[in-house]
């Protein structure tokens, strides 16, 4: 189990090293601006808001069919 | 498995990481894709899920020709419509991400096609179930076509898309995507936390529908008792 374990961790590691992209002629445009103003935050905070949301939902649906489940011994 | 919880928790810490490392982390910079290539992380995601879960469903459909159970047949019913949920958003953000990228939306790219007919054949699959009325017979005539819907998605899918010049990325080769447009940073994110993050969310709601099924079938016994 432990070398499996080791096995995989590695196996992720190795992806990690990467070689530089090429030469470039022109920087192609990416959104810099947005995160040096720190706002790319205010889109991360509105999408793990909804995200959570929409686990809460879940949990709570979930909950209501074990409920139910206790309730009729399935 | 069905009424544990820790796989829950996994999968709602995998898409944590993949939104939030998805949207800050580093990506490399290529023309055209611009930042759009974090979609990586959510349209391919669909695909897999698809894939994924119309696998699953044919296992259960084999198993139920096999047993006689109807027990499978529901969770075969249950997986093909997450795959079915997926699939339909795996194109809808395929064509949002086109628009941007391709010109338009749906520009008939044999990708596009394959996936569409796809789908398709497995709507096909849900209007057959709806059409027969005794469930025993409903059970076993669904469980044979989802073979015969399954086998369909090798040529729209695997097939056909690697014959044909496409625009969507890995042309020619794997019709999914190009491993040479993803560096290391981006494979961290996508294979240990996108996938099976979207798969363990799938596979929730999926086991929902199922426990949602027997319920309804205890209620009707009980009832008719």
């Amino acid at each position: 189990m432990s070398k499996f374990i080791t096995l995989l961790v590695f196996t992720f590691l190795t992806v990690l090293l990467y070689a530089q992209d090429g030469p470039k002629n022109e920087p192609v445009q990416m959104a810099d601006f947005m995160r040096s103003n720190g706002k790319i935050y205010v889109v991360v905070a509105v999408v793990v808001t909804i995200l959570v949301g929409l686990f809460v939902y879940l949990v709570s649906v979930d909950r209501k069919i074990s409920k139910l489940e206790k309730g009729s011994k399935v | 498995m069905l009424r544990q919880s820790w796989w829950k928790i996994l999968c709602i810490v995998l898409l944590l990481i993949t939104f939030i490392a998805g949207f800050l982390g580093n990506v490399p910079a290529k023309p055209i894709l611009n930042e759009t290539i974090r979609n990586l992380y959510f349209h391919v995601s669909m695909w897999f899920c698809m894939m994924i879960f119309f696998t699953v469903s044919l296992v259960y459909s084999i198993k139920f020709l096999r047993s006689n159970k109807m027990v499978h047949d529901w969770y075969a019913l249950a997986f093909a419509q997450s795959g079915i949920m997926f699939g339909v958003l795996g194109l809808l953000t395929g064509m949002i991400w086109a628009g941007y990228t391709w010109g338009k939306p749906w520009s008939n790219d044999p990708k596009q096609i394959g996936a569409a007919i796809a789908l398709l054949i497995y709507f096909a699959y849900l209007v057959l179930r709806n059409s027969l009325t005794d469930d025993m017979r409903k059970a076993k005539t669904s469980a044979v076509y989802n073979v015969f819907a399954y086998a369909m998605l090798f040529p729209t899918i695997w097939i056909i898309p690697r014959m044909v010049e496409s625009l969507h990325p890995g042309g020619m080769g794997n019709p999914a995507l190009n491993t040479d447009d993803i560096d290391g940073r981006m494979r961290m994110i996508f294979w240990p936390a996108a996938i099976p993050g979207w798969t363990l969310l799938g596979i929730w709601i999926t086991t929902l529908r199922i426990r949602l099924k027997m319920l309804e079938e205890h209620k009707l016994n009980t009832q008719s008792r």
